[in-house]
């Protein structure tokens, strides 16, 4: 009797393993597709596709599609817009919102309740809904540059920063953060005449870590992989053209696949690497989104 | 004394200020500026002013009639078929283009239907509109239960205590952190017709049973294969909301559902669903929120084809605003989608509210 209970466990157990494996293949067979095919030739690549080969590096494997790839278009210049212009936008982010939040949470002044109200009325503003009115507006824009006063800000590395420096889900982050934290340390750091900016940077800030984490993981995400629909039509030289949009260049009437694979593999796998390695940080950050309120 | 200490109007404004004019500058002006461009005539590069013109915008678009066609009949009285045997009508152009109905004036056959020997045929000004309205509303309709339900499955199976349980998760989340454009990219190789992964893979299964679609190159398959696809990405996102909501659950409640000898469904059914109440209507509004701003698929599989089956507001507002440069049909589509995200927004608000 007690035999067959145990059997049953362990029954039960490979069909809990056997299921979690199942969606586990579901999740990665595009992946893993991706990157093999990144390394085949492309007549090889399509007859793969029919067998299993296609999920395993056999046959004439070599880094072929990727030199194609660099050949074809300038993904060293794209890699390198992307990553500055989400550099930039995060840190900015980070310092403004943190600012802004830090005021709201922690200063006493006149006109915080109505202007915390409105920034939280802007999170039901989606992107989509201001960008063809934000591109009319952008293009008319002033600008004092190298060369003086200048008009318009198509065609540059601002027009991808500026506007998504600040957003209501960042402060609203911060302040469900600093909400949480001691007043007693902040009213006596200002006891003993510390300036606001003071307390801002030696006293909220280091305790800050798990929301910096947290603000700075969704920000990157969002610059690095969701900038496609605005420099789409604010962007289109090929100075300023960030790696989403740098697809368009494998677009071709006969599409080299090989070579796309081998460019999507190259714009993602940093992003997937980075995420292995603090994948508890990037898991936490999206769950504290979810507890709002 | 405290208020004193924290009681700063400069300090409070100079922190606030500089994060404040941004969120206004690229937020709140382009927002109301798009109300205002959906009332004139904009457009992105013109030598003419711009002109007011009122509602003229949002009734180009949302026009519809009902044009009830009678069986055209021969001297006899009889009615007419071609050779085929079906009815034969006059052509909807006949009314569109006459004077006599100024009011039909431009507008174009969406859909018909058969009502007893007379056609319905419904008539739009911006059929395309009207098809990318409804394709947004089928999208979220579906992609709610699908993405929704999914990742609440996904929890479930991931909350478990089971060695190892952590490398499912992050693999089950791993499409979350790569961008659409590269999944969409991805997919439409998977899904392309003939010697298709995802054909080859049905068949495989099937052994031979299964016959070829061309997945995106169909208007039946087209929208659904691309729900599919944007719930297969995102999906690991709400299974992450589903797992903070499951874990605020008091394990003291399903001791006691244990001790009064509770079924798995019972325990699900009276204890999991209550507690996750908040969490469903969160994850309800954020996924109907995103259907509603698809764009980056649509864009990189079928341009809105075939047979305008996959267009979407927003791919229509960009293709007007930017693709036409008329920027103000592009912003009245853009309030018109506003207007939608802030009905569910209310039905949020009124959701949350009955609670409290």
């Amino acid at each position: 009797m007690a035999l067959v209970t145990s059997d049953n466990r362990g029954l039960r157990l490979a069909a809990r393993y056997a299921t979690l494996i199942l969606v586990a293949l579901i999740f990665l067979f595009p992946l893993v597709f991706m990157v093999v095919s990144s390394l085949k030739p492309d007549q090889q690549l399509l007859a793969d596709t029919s067998s299993i080969r296609a999920f395993l590096p056999v046959g004439d494997i070599s880094l072929d599609n990727y030199y194609k790839a660099f050949d074809r278009a300038p993904i060293g210049l794209f890699m390198m817009n992307s990553v500055g212009i989400t550099i930039v936008t995060v840190v900015l982010s980070i310092l403004l919102c943190s600012l802004a939040a830090f005021s709201f949470v922690f200063l006493d002044w006149s006109g915080r309740g109505v202007l915390l109200s409105v920034i939280v009325a802007t999170l039901i503003i989606p992107f989509e809904t201001i960008a063809v009115p934000l591109l009319l507006f952008v293009s008319k824009l002033p600008w004092i540059g190298w060369e003086g006063l200048e008009f318009g800000w198509l065609n540059t590395y601002r027009v991808q920063v500026i506007p998504w420096i600040v957003d209501a889900l960042t402060i609203f982050l911060f302040v469900q953060f600093f909400k949480d934290l001691p007043r007693e340390l902040i009213e006596a750091a200002r006891v003993e005449g510390a300036s606001w900016f003071t307390v801002y940077r030696r006293i909220v800030m280091p305790l800050s870590g798990p929301v910096l984490a947290t603000a700075a993981i969704l920000k990157s995400l969002k610059m690095y992989n969701e900038q496609y629909l605005w420099p789409l039509i604010v962007v289109q030289d090929e100075a300023h053209r960030p790696v989403m949009v740098g697809l368009g260049y494998f677009f071709q009437l006969q599409i080299a696949w090989g070579e796309v694979m081998a460019y999507l593999t190259l714009i993602s796998v940093p992003v997937i690497a980075f995420y292995l390695v603090m994948q508890r940080a990037f898991i936490s950050s999206i769950a504290s989104t979810g507890v709002k309120g | 004394m405290s208020s004193k200490l924290t009681r700063s109007n400069r300090a409070g404004w100079l922190f606030a200020l500089p994060g404040f004019s941004l969120l206004f500058l690229f937020i709140i002006v382009p927002f109301f500026f798009a109300f205002w461009l959906s009332l004139t005539n904009q457009r992105l590069v013109s030598p003419n002013p711009t002109e007011f013109v009122g509602l003229k915008n949002y009734a180009d678009l949302l026009s519809v009639s009902v044009l009830t066609l009678e069986p055209e009949r021969d001297e006899a009285g009889e009615i007419r078929r071609d050779d085929d045997g079906a009815i034969a009508y006059p052509r909807v152009r006949s009314i569109t283009r006459s004077d006599e109905f100024p009011q039909y004036r431009g507008m174009r056959e969406w859909f018909r239907w058969h009502w007893g020997d007379k056609a319905k045929v419904v008539i739009a000004s911006d059929v395309v509109f009207m098809k990318a309205l409804v394709n947004t509303l089928t999208f979220a309709l579906f992609i709610v239960p699908l993405q929704g339900g999914g990742a609440l499955l996904l929890a479930l199976l991931i909350n478990q205590k089971l060695r190892g349980i952590n490398a499912f998760r992050t693999i089950y989340f791993m499409p979350v952190v790569i961008s659409i454009v590269v999944i969409s990219l991805l997919w439409r190789f998977i899904y392309s017709g003939n010697e298709g992964l995802l054909n080859n893979i049905l068949e495989a299964l099937t052994f031979g049973a299964f016959t070829p679609v061309d997945w995106l190159g169909s208007t039946d398959t087209a929208l659904g294969s691309i729900i599919a696809m944007s719930a297969w990405q995102a999906v690991g996102f709400h299974m992450v909301i589903w797992l903070a909501g499951l874990q605020t659950i008091s394990p003291t409640l399903y001791e006691a559902a244990a001790i009064e000898g509770a079924s798995k469904w019972q325990t699900f059914r009276y204890v999991t669903w209550p507690g996750l109440r908040n969490t469903a209507v969160l994850v309800l509004i954020v996924i109907t929120m995103q259907s509603f701003a698809v764009f980056a698929q649509i864009d990189v599989m079928t341009n809105g084809g075939p047979l305008d089956s996959t267009q979407t507001l927003v791919f229509q507002t960009v293709e007007r605003g930017y693709g036409k440069q008329d920027i103000s049909g592009g912003a009245t589509i853009s309030v018109i989608l506003f207007l939608m995200v802030l009905m569910i927004s209310a039905v949020q608000a009124f959701l949350t509210r009955e609670r409290n």
